[in-house]
């Protein structure tokens, strides 16, 4: 009766979050080849892909998409590691993660908002030296919607490279990295080498999938592409957008096959990371044998320390100028800081902001609660080893690109009668919150010590008193974490609020991206600076309740 | 040519120092023990012999090996290889990598560098596991391969931190003499860092007390 259970429950909770994937996917590769019944379209053939094949500029954005993808991913692991591998060990290391932890919560939209606030004509940057250089007009240079995506790799590096950062650290835990580098260089292997031919290699099979999610959404991410990426053409998964966005039929179908091309430049850039990885693991392999002990991997060591400085200085400019800007009055070119303050931006934006900001609140809320109650449930029920092929699926959804099955799920829903609003959203949202969830739960329930609960069992506490008084308690801190995270992921989600909202659910994400277009820079700040602020707060609460609360219990600190 | 220690100190940052000055010099294949109470800064002093001083960490006083000075060198070009209870092979490379890892780079030749690492392997009684999963070795087999994989590298000087403490008694006599005798047949001095009377026994050469530093607190 309790495997019974057991079993149902995780094959309900598999059904929750992986059949939409599948129902999204299948409509999607539907509508590509001519199918779509939800909208009595039943001719199958490549009608749809010799319409994408005509769109101006697809070349383009397939260029432009792995261009700025690859690179963005590639320059962020770098640097990610360099900050690692320079800052492990020493006093600053040890609090990295409360640094990180602003710029880990700042949603997409809002970080991007920022930075154009920096690097446009007429941002901050510009400002700065613009008194200086006698600048008397904004130049006409940008880094925002440029052609080679500059501002757009800019952009994905401020959010990677903060995660990618803290998923490093957290993969090395209780490894002895410190004795394996006074070893490695009693050998006569210099600090970066003996970081890229010891640690790396032992780091990778458990950062690899981190880094293939962090892949798939450079490759394929929405919002922050809007914002600071080349508009004409743009990258292929706003041009999917814009085809799914149009009114004409054919248009939507072009989209389904442009959805479809853009899993397939996912899955072809994954199968490219693996020839990689065996390629750089053969020529390490002979790099080993034959005992080289480069000199010159300091220098880059160095350098992509100093990248990583400029990159966090950059965020720090980017959520510091959201802020200025949305207390401004008037700030006319070129002086470097507002003329004057005012909060009218606010006063102005607060009737319109209560709708998107409750609707924002709300989804946070429930994704969250119900992405926790199942990452709980799915743990608890987990018989000890074999359940990671299984549970590889579950991050199916972060995995492959949002363009890619979101349309295709709008349709799926439609037909099975659940039509766009807050519920579609939510159970969309829901797909991406609840294993971001689960990566922060596992670690610390797979680590739980059980002879706690064994004792609570001899004391004669059933299994759910055992999970409720005794397991969470201790493990609130990272159930904490999981929420402020979960909170983070709902809130960022962009393209599942749009398209499962059928455009009617706004909140303070979509009016953010729209905003960002070209409105009013105080009332785009205000909106960013909320959906910003939720975030942060929740990051806040995470931080601190564990901390108080194990003032006077020193084994929880542990 | 000696390894010699000159009124040597440490002391982490705002802290009085862990022990009094040191001063010694150590023959090439001799041995000399350096024991303490655990605490005392033992495992420091040998990180700072070999150029591992953690930032928070000062050090005074003079260093020197075969004549060259190392105050201020950094730790991969002293030559010194240092040995651990633990970790001291790495776990993604297969004992014969491990081994052509620690190999100095001036042995060239794809075939010259694969008899260095077998006749290495021989002498450690491993002939034949070069492809072997360190894991699967027993703890004597990973202590000899780690000695061999730093004797490899050809260093001047060679520091050992309690390097038997996780062996049992039998296999523990074993090592020890295999380890003495490996690093006396190489003619380079050693620095044991023990806890056991044994060792120091073992090793032959000086024992040197490593005490506290009287604070005023005691």
């Amino acid at each position: 009766m309790a495997a019974l259970l057991r079993t149902g429950l995780r094959v309900l909770i598999l059904a929750i979050l992986i059949g939409p994937v599948l129902l999204g996917i299948a409509q999607t590769l539907g509508a590509a080849f001519g199918w779509l019944p939800a909208l009595g379209e039943r001719s199958i053939g490549l009608a749809p892909w010799q319409a994408l094949l005509k769109q101006p500029g697809l070349a383009t954005s397939v260029q432009l998409t792995f261009w700025t993808g690859l690179s963005a991913t590639l320059i962020g692991f770098v640097l990610a590691f360099a900050l690692v591998a320079g800052l492990y060990g020493r006093a600053g290391g040890r609090s990295l993660t409360p640094w990180l932890a602003p710029f880990l919560a700042a949603p997409h939209a809002a970080m991007a908002i920022g930075l154009a606030f920096i690097l446009a004509p007429s941002g901050w940057l510009l400002r700065l030296v613009a008194g200086p250089l006698d600048l008397a007009r904004p130049p006409d240079w940008a880094l925002v919607g440029d052609p080679m995506g500059i501002g757009l790799i800019l952009g994905l590096l401020v959010k990677e490279v903060p995660f990618l950062a803290l998923i490093m650290t957290a993969s090395l835990g209780h490894l002895p990295v410190r004795r394996w580098l006074i070893r490695a260089r009693s050998l006569g292997y210099t600090p970066a080498s003996a970081w890229i031919r010891v640690v790396l290699p032992i780091m990778w099979p458990q950062i690899r999938l981190p880094t293939l999610i962090v892949l798939s959404y450079a490759l394929s991410n929405v919002d922050m592409a809007l914002i600071l990426g080349p508009s004409n053409p743009p990258v292929l998964a706003v041009s999917v957008l814009r085809a799914y966005t149009a009114p004409e039929l054919s248009s939507l179908l072009a989209a389904g096959a442009g959805a479809v091309l853009q899993a397939i430049a996912v899955i072809v850039t994954f199968a490219g990371v693996w020839l990689t990885e065996r390629l750089i693991a053969r020529l390490s392999r002979a790099g080993i044998r034959r005992g080289r002990r480069e000199r010159l991997s300091g220098l880059a060591l160095g350098l992509s320390q100093g990248g990583s400085a400029v990159l966090m200085t950059m965020a720090a400019g980017a959520i510091a100028a959201l802020v200025i800007w949305s207390v401004t009055w008037r700030w006319p070119w070129p002086q470097a800081l507002p003329g004057s303050l005012s909060i009218a931006a606010w006063q102005q934006s607060a009737d319109a902001l209560t709708q998107p900001l409750g609707h924002s609140l709300i989804l946070a809320a429930a994704t969250t609660a119900i992405a926790l109650a199942l990452a709980i449930a799915w743990l608890e029920t987990e018989r000890r080893r074999g359940a990671t092929a299984l549970a590889a699926i579950l991050y199916l959804p972060l995995l492959l690109p949002q363009i890619g099955f979101l349309p295709g799920l709008q349709f799926g829903f439609l037909q099975v009668g659940l039509g766009p609003g807050l519920l579609a959203v939510g159970w969309a949202q829901l797909l991406f919150v609840f294993p971001y969830v689960l990566l922060v739960l596992v670690g610390p329930w797979r680590g739980f010590d059980a002879q706690i609960t064994r004792q609570a069992a001899s004391l004669g506490a059933g299994p759910l008193r055992r999970l409720l008084r005794v397991k969470l308690p201790v493990l609130l801190a990272p159930v904490l974490a999981a929420g402020a995270i979960g909170v983070a992921v709902s809130i960022a989600q962009y393209l599942p609020t749009l398209i499962m909202g059928g455009g009617r659910i706004n909140t303070l994400t979509t009016e953010a991206v729209s905003l960002a277009s070209g409105a009013d820079r105080r009332i785009t700040a205000v909106y960013a600076m909320l959906q910003m602020l939720i975030p942060v707060t929740a990051y806040g609460i995470a931080i601190i309740t564990p901390m108080r609360r194990a003032r006077h219990r020193r084994f929880l600190r542990e | 040519m000696p390894l010699v220690i000159d009124s040597l100190t440490i002391r982490a940052a705002g802290e009085s120092a862990l022990f009094g000055p040191l001063t010694l010099e150590i023959q090439p294949g001799h041995v000399t023990t350096v024991m303490g109470p655990s605490g005392v800064g033992k495992t420091t002093l040998l990180q700072a012999i070999a150029g591992h001083l953690p930032g928070d960490f000062t050090l005074s006083g003079g260093l020197a090996l075969n004549g060259r000075r190392l105050n201020g060198v950094p730790a991969e070009k002293r030559r010194i290889g240092i040995m651990f209870q633990e970790a001291g092979l790495f776990p993604h490379l297969s004992v014969g990598e491990n081994l052509a890892f620690g190999l100095r780079a001036g042995v060239r030749g794809r075939s010259a560098r694969a008899r260095a690492v077998d006749q290495a392997l021989a002498t450690a009684g491993l002939t034949g596991m070069a492809d072997r999963d360190p894991a699967t070795l027993s703890g004597g087999q990973r202590a000899r391969a780690a000695l061999m994989q730093s004797l490899l590298a050809e260093p001047e000087a060679i520091l050992l931190d309690e390097p038997f403490s996780g062996l049992d008694q039998t296999l523990r006599d074993d090592i020890r003499a295999f380890v003495l005798e490996h690093i006396r047949a190489r003619s380079i001095p050693a620095l044991l860092v023990t806890h056991d009377p044994a060792d120091a026994e073992a090793a032959g050469g000086p024992v040197i007390p490593l005490d506290a530093v009287p604070t005023a607190r005691a």
